[in-house]
């Protein structure tokens, strides 16, 4: 015989359970008609595409150790060491791809940041204003004679297009470079590939360095050297040539 | 009778004068215009001895590096195998050998080049192994030649070389064509090869393959190792008889 209190007790507690799943139901309900309210779904402003433009890239083969020009429509932004990292993504996208002829793991993650610098000492063949690094890079508030409206009183400021030879600076992701294979042909195939593509779309970039995570390495996978300078145009393939 | 010995010892300033005397004596000797050797007949002159001629094979990685991550077997155990098969044969020929390792030891890049310069080789070969491609890829260093120089920088030392080097990897492409094995040739930056101060060149064995990219022979295959080593082996026989040439 159950005693007449336990009775009331367990009715007492099953109608508060019940009373507590309604509410959080209610709760529930409430808090998902805030989050649908709060979304504003509408589209507010279009999206910036910059317009495709034609890009050249240096697809490297293993088969043959050769370098195939390959000309690809990408949305490039105006900015040099964007627009860059976005060429050499798009290369690194294709060495990514499943039917690859280069095949390295990776993609366009792999490059983490291009600069391009000024060279320190560039060749100077001719005394012309595209050979003098000095007058495109002049020092703030000091006239430039190459393009007087940029300092003229009164003007705005303007960037300076740099018209000299350039230093492109690739970072590359560490994760990219522990998992790159190994190998005298394909290590220097990556980075032919790189200076050479970089070279024909950026035809001021004359020399690329590389570090890795933002310091400079031995090796790219245990055989191609990290630590010099590369000429970007060495890389360039001539007709029926390898790297 | 007073000795000379008491005599100097009374005065010392004797000694001096007489070890002066006799260094003069020495220097006057030993500058005198010898005495003319008897006349005697014309002969010819001797010949100069043959140039040494040694080749170094740096079998790539090794110890701590195990280099590529190959299908049967990591790269350093690839490449001491192909360069002890190399050098039994060079030694088979006649051919002085200079390896820079002869187990599973890590070796420094610096110090291969270390070894390679002062073995003061005729030939330098570079070892290595790769899944990647097919065939053998025969590399030389990517630095601009340079006209020799009395000193050289350590990491551009090649750059006197490259002419002679480009000259040696022709040479081993013929052989290895006519061995009937498939050659990719390429310019690279690799560190050990541009401090050496020989003619020098790295050599990529690669898997052999069909055009459809299936596996012909694999860099397990005896057979293949055999036929690179004997092609290899061919090469410097013949750029040692070219080096003989005047």
């Amino acid at each position: 015989m159950i005693p007449r209190y336990q009775t009331i007790l367990f009715i007492v507690l099953l109608a508060a359970s019940v009373a507590m799943g309604v509410i959080l139901w209610h709760l529930r309900e409430r808090a998902h008609q805030r989050l649908l309210y709060g979304q504003d779904s509408a589209p507010t402003q279009a999206p910036e595409v910059a317009p495709a433009e034609q890009a050249t890239l240096l697809v490297a083969n293993d088969q043959d150790n050769s370098l195939l020009a390959q000309v690809q429509a990408l949305p490039l932004p105006q900015d040099p060491g964007s627009r860059a990292r976005v060429i050499l993504g798009k290369l690194l996208d294709l060495y990514a791809a499943p039917d690859a002829t280069h095949p390295v793991p990776g993609g366009a993650n792999a490059i983490a940041q291009v600069f391009l610098l000024p060279v320190s000492n560039p060749p100077r063949k001719t005394d012309s204003p595209s050979n003098a690094p000095a007058s495109a890079h002049p020092p703030p508030g000091k006239p430039n004679a190459t393009n007087p409206a940029a300092s003229a009183p009164g003007s705005q400021a303007r960037i300076q297009e740099p018209t000299g030879p350039e230093l492109a600076v690739v970072n590359l992701t560490g994760s990219f470079v522990a998992n790159h294979p190994s190998g005298l042909e394909t290590e220097n195939l990556t980075i032919q590939s790189i200076c050479a593509t970089l070279h024909a779309n950026l035809p001021r970039v004359t020399q690329v360095r590389f570090l890795v995570d933002g310091e400079p390495r031995a090796t790219l996978a245990g055989h191609a050297d990290l630590t010099r300078d590369y000429l970007a145009a060495d890389a360039v393939p001539t007709e029926g040539a390898h790297p | 009778m007073p000795s000379t010995k008491t005599l100097f010892g009374k005065r010392p300033h004797l000694w001096a004068l007489a070890a002066l005397l006799a260094a003069v004596g020495a220097i006057a000797a030993a500058q005198a215009p010898p005495a003319p050797p008897p006349p005697t007949a014309p002969q010819p002159a001797p010949a100069p001895p043959p140039p040494r001629f040694v080749v170094v094979i740096d079998a790539a990685h090794g110890g701590n590096d195990p280099g590529a991550r190959l299908s049967g077997q990591p790269e350093k155990t690839f490449t001491l195998a192909l360069s002890v098969r190399l050098r039994s044969l060079l030694a088979a020929r006649g051919i002085q050998v200079v390896t820079t390792r002869e187990s599973d030891s890590t070796i420094d890049v610096d110090r291969r080049a270390e070894l390679a310069n002062h073995a003061n080789a005729q030939a330098c070969i570079s070892l290595h192994a790769s899944e990647s491609g097919s065939g053998v890829h025969l590399f030389t260093s990517s630095l601009a030649p340079t006209p020799p120089q009395r000193f050289s920088a350590w990491k551009t030392a090649q750059a006197a070389w490259v002419t002679r080097s480009l000259s040696l990897a022709g040479v081993v492409n013929s052989a290895l064509l006519h061995a009937g094995l498939s050659v990719t040739l390429g310019r690279t930056a690799l560190p050990g090869v541009d401090s050496m101060s020989c003619p020098a060149v790295a050599i990529e064995v690669a898997p052999e393959r069909a055009t459809s990219g299936a596996v012909t022979a694999g860099l397990d295959d005896q057979g293949y190792q055999a036929r690179v080593a004997e092609a290899l082996a061919a090469a410097l026989l013949e750029w040692k008889s070219e080096a003989r040439q005047p």
